[in-house]
C-alpha cells in the first residue's frame, strides 16, 4: 500500500465519522427538542384547565353561590347545602380515616417491617391507594345502602373514608421511616415504653409529614365524585341530618354540567372553580409543610 | 410484706404497651380486610348475573334492561380502547417531560416545573370531564375531527376510524382526556427512577463522549426498564379505573358497530356512574355490579404488575451499589 492510498483512506474515514458524529448530534438535538415539547404540552393543559375554570368559574360565582340552596332548573340559587354537605362528609370521613390510616402506618414503620403481615400490607395498600374509586362506591353500596335501603350521608362518609386511609397509610409510614434510628434509641435508652417513645417522639418528629399526608387525602376526597353518587346520592335540601341523602358539591356538579340547563351550568362551574381552588391550595400548602422541614 | 409500688407503675406500662400494638397490629389487617370484603361483596353482589351467564358475559354485547339481557363487551371494549389511546400519548410526552426533568431543566426550574406537573394530577377528575366536555370536545370537533375526516373521507382503514358524527364526544375525546389525567402520575414515576440511576454510569457515558440522549437511551432507559414499565403501568391502572372525566365525555352509547374512534362508547366506569343509581334491584343491578368486578379484577392485575416491577427494581439497586 502507497503512502497516498492510506492517506485517501484516512481521509474517507475521517468524513464518514465526521458524518456519523453531525447525525448523532442531530439525534440528539431532535430528541431533546421533542422532550421540551413534552414539558410544554403538559404544561399546557395545566394552564388551559386552569384559565377556564377561573374565567368561567368567576362568572358563575356570586354571593348567592354560598348562601342559598340549589335552585330547580331556570331559577336563581347557589350551592350552600352542596357545600355543607360536602364539608361534613369530607370532615367526617377524615376523622374516621385518620386514626386507622396513622395507626396501621406506625405498625408498619415501627411494629413490623419486614414480617409477611407488613409485605402483604403494603401491597395491598399500594393496590387500594390506585383502585378505582367507583368500586369503593359500589362496596359501601352493597355493604352499608342495600342493607338498611336507604342512600345515606354515612355511606358517603364511610366511602370517603376508605379512600383516606390508604393515602395516609402510605405517607405515615415513609415520614417515620425518616426519623433516624437513633432518636428512637435515646428513648429507650431512658426508660420509656413502646407506645410513648411512638406517641411523643417519633410521631410528634414526623409531625408535619402526617399532617401533609392528611392534608393530601383531604384534598383527593374533596374532589370525589364517583364514590358519592351511589351512597350519599344528592340532595335539592339542606339537610344536617346524615342518615338521609345528602348533597355534595362533586355530585352536584356533575348533575348540573350533565344538564341543558344554563343557569345548572353556570352555577357547575362556580363549583368546580371552588373545588379546583380548594384542592390545589391544600396540596401547595402541603408542599410547603414538608419543605419547611 | 407489701409489693413494692414500682413493679405496679412497670406493669401497667407493659399492658398499655400490648393495646397499642393490638391496635397497630389491628390496622394492618383492616387494611387486608377492606380488600377482601370488597372482593367478596362484589362477588356475592354480581352472583346472580354470574350464575345466569358466567363468562360469556365478556362477549355478548348485549345491554337491555328493558329485556333484561346483559352482556359487557361494549363497555369492556370501550375501557380497554380509551385506556389504550391515552398510553399511546401519555407514555411518549411522560418520557419526554421525565428526561426534561432529570437531564435538561436547570436546577432553579426543576421544582417549580415538577411542582406544577403534580398538580396536573390534583386536579379532581370532575373538572377534567366538564371542562373535557364544555371547553375542550367543541375545540376538538372543528379543529380536528372535522379537518381528519375531509383527509381519510376514501382512505379504507383510515377513514373507517374517522367515520361517525365528529361532535368531539367519544372514544377519542375520553382517550385524550385521560391522556392528559395519566402523564403526571407516570411522569412522576418516570423521573424518579431515571433519578436512582447511578451518577457514575451516567458520568462514564459521558466522558467516553456519549450524546445526551444517548445516555438516556443507552444507559438510563435500560437501567430502569422495570421501573419505567412500572410506571406505564400505574398510569393504565389509574386510565382504566377513571368515572367522571369519562363519563362526561365518552357518549355513554351502549352499541359498538363500528371501529371509529369519534362514535360515542360506553366504558365500565361510565355504565356504573350512570345507570347504577337507577338500576332496580335484581339482574340489571347485578350485572353492573359484575361490570364492577371485573374492573377491580383488570385494575387489580395491572396494578400488582406494576408494584412488581417496581420493587423490582429497588432490589437491582440494592444488589448493584
Amino acid at each position: 500500500m502507497t503512502t497516498g492510498d492510506s492517506l485517501l483512506q484516512a481521509k474517507a474515514f475521517d468524513e464518514a465519522r465526521l458524518a456519523k458524529y453531525a447525525q448523532r448530534k442531530f439525534v440528539n438535538r431532535v430528541a431533546l427538542t421533542l422532550s421540551l415539547m413534552a414539558m410544554a404540552f403538559g404544561l399546557f393543559w395545566l394552564f388551559w384547565i386552569l384559565i377556564e375554570t377561573v374565567r368561567l368559574g368567576i362568572e358563575g360565582l356570586t354571593l348567592a353561590t354560598l348562601t342559598q340552596m340549589t335552585p330547580p332548573p331556570n331559577d336563581e340559587g347557589g350551592l350552600a347545602n352542596a357545600i355543607y354537605g360536602s364539608f361534613l362528609m369530607v370532615m367526617l370521613a377524615t376523622f374516621v380515616g385518620t386514626p386507622i390510616g396513622v395507626m396501621a402506618g406506625i405498625y408498619l414503620a415501627e411494629f413490623d417491617t419486614k414480617g409477611w403481615l407488613a409485605t402483604i400490607t403494603r401491597f395491598v395498600n399500594d393496590i387500594l391507594l390506585s383502585a378505582p374509586s367507583i368500586v369503593i362506591g359500589l362496596f359501601v353500596y352493597a355493604v352499608v345502602v342495600s342493607r338498611f335501603k336507604s342512600f345515606s350521608g354515612w355511606a358517603g362518609v364511610m366511602a370517603l373514608a376508605l379512600i383516606v386511609i390508604p393515602v395516609v397509610i402510605r405517607t405515615t409510614e415513609n415520614m417515620l421511616q425518616l426519623i433516624p434510628p437513633g432518636l428512637r434509641e435515646a428513648a429507650y435508652a431512658l426508660g420509656a415504653p413502646k407506645w410513648k417513645v411512638i406517641l411523643s417522639i417519633t410521631l410528634k418528629a414526623a409531625r408535619a409529614g402526617v399532617v401533609t399526608g392528611v392534608m393530601l387525602a383531604v384534598a383527593r376526597i374533596a374532589g370525589e365524585t364517583a364514590p358519592l353518587l351511589f351512597t350519599a346520592l344528592n340532595n335539592q335540601f339542606w339537610t344536617s341530618s346524615l342518615t338521609e341523602p345528602m348533597a355534595s358539591l362533586p355530585v352536584t356538579i356533575f348533575k348540573f354540567a350533565m344538564s341543558p340547563y344554563e343557569n345548572w351550568q353556570k352555577l357547575a362551574w362556580a363549583g368546580v372553580f371552588l373545588i379546583t381552588m380548594a384542592v390545589l391550595a391544600l396540596n401547595i400548602a402541603a408542599r410547603i409543610l414538608t419543605r419547611a422541614r | 410484706m407489701t409489693s413494692p409500688p414500682p413493679l405496679k407503675k412497670a406493669r401497667s406500662g407493659p399492658m398499655v404497651d400490648r393495646i397499642f400494638g393490638w391496635l397497630a397490629k389491628g390496622a394492618a389487617y383492616f387494611t387486608l380486610l377492606m380488600l377482601i370484603a370488597i372482593l367478596a361483596s362484589l362477588t356475592i353482589s354480581a352472583w346472580p348475573a354470574i350464575a345466569k351467564y358466567g363468562l360469556g358475559f365478556l362477549t355478548s354485547t348485549t345491554w337491555d334492561p328493558v329485556k333484561e339481557e346483559f352482556g359487557g363487551l361494549v363497555m369492556i371494549y370501550g375501557t380497554l380502547m380509551t385506556s389504550l389511546i391515552a398510553l399511546l400519548i401519555a407514555v411518549p410526552v411522560s418520557f419526554g417531560i421525565a428526561l426534561f426533568l432529570t437531564e435538561l431543566s436547570p436546577a432553579w426550574l426543576k421544582r417549580p416545573l415538577g411542582t406544577a406537573i403534580e398538580l396536573l394530577a390534583a386536579v379532581p377528575s370532575i373538572v377534567y370531564g366538564m371542562w373535557g366536555l364544555l371547553v375542550f370536545s367543541p375545540v376538538l370537533s372543528t379543529y380536528v375531527q372535522q379537518p381528519l375526516q375531509k383527509l381519510f373521507s376514501g382512505v379504507p382503514v383510515l377513514g373507517a376510524l374517522v367515520s361517525g358524527p365528529p361532535v368531539g364526544i367519544g372514544i377519542l375525546s375520553a382517550g385524550i382526556i385521560l391522556a392528559i389525567m395519566i402523564i403526571p402520575f407516570i411522569a412522576a414515576v418516570m423521573r424518579d427512577v431515571f433519578e436512582i440511576t447511578p451518577t457514575l454510569l451516567k458520568e462514564s457515558a459521558y466522558g467516553l463522549g456519549a450524546t445526551t440522549w444517548e445516555v438516556v437511551s443507552k444507559v438510563v432507559l435500560p437501567y430502569t426498564k422495570a421501573g419505567v414499565v412500572g410506571g406505564i403501568m400505574l398510569g393504565l391502572g389509574r386510565a382504566i379505573g377513571e368515572t367522571m372525566a369519562v363519563t362526561f365525555v365518552i357518549g355513554n352509547f351502549n352499541q359498538l358497530d363500528s371501529l371509529s374512534l369519534f362514535q360515542a362508547a360506553n366504558s365500565i366506569t361510565s355504565a356504573l356512574a350512570n345507570e347504577f343509581a337507577e338500576a332496580g334491584e335484581g339482574l340489571h343491578q347485578a350485572a353492573l355490579m359484575y361490570l364492577g368486578l371485573v374492573l377491580f379484577f383488570i385494575t387489580f392485575v395491572v396494578l400488582s404488575l406494576s408494584k412488581i416491577l417496581l420493587a423490582q427494581l429497588k432490589k437491582n439497586e440494592g444488589a448493584k451499589t
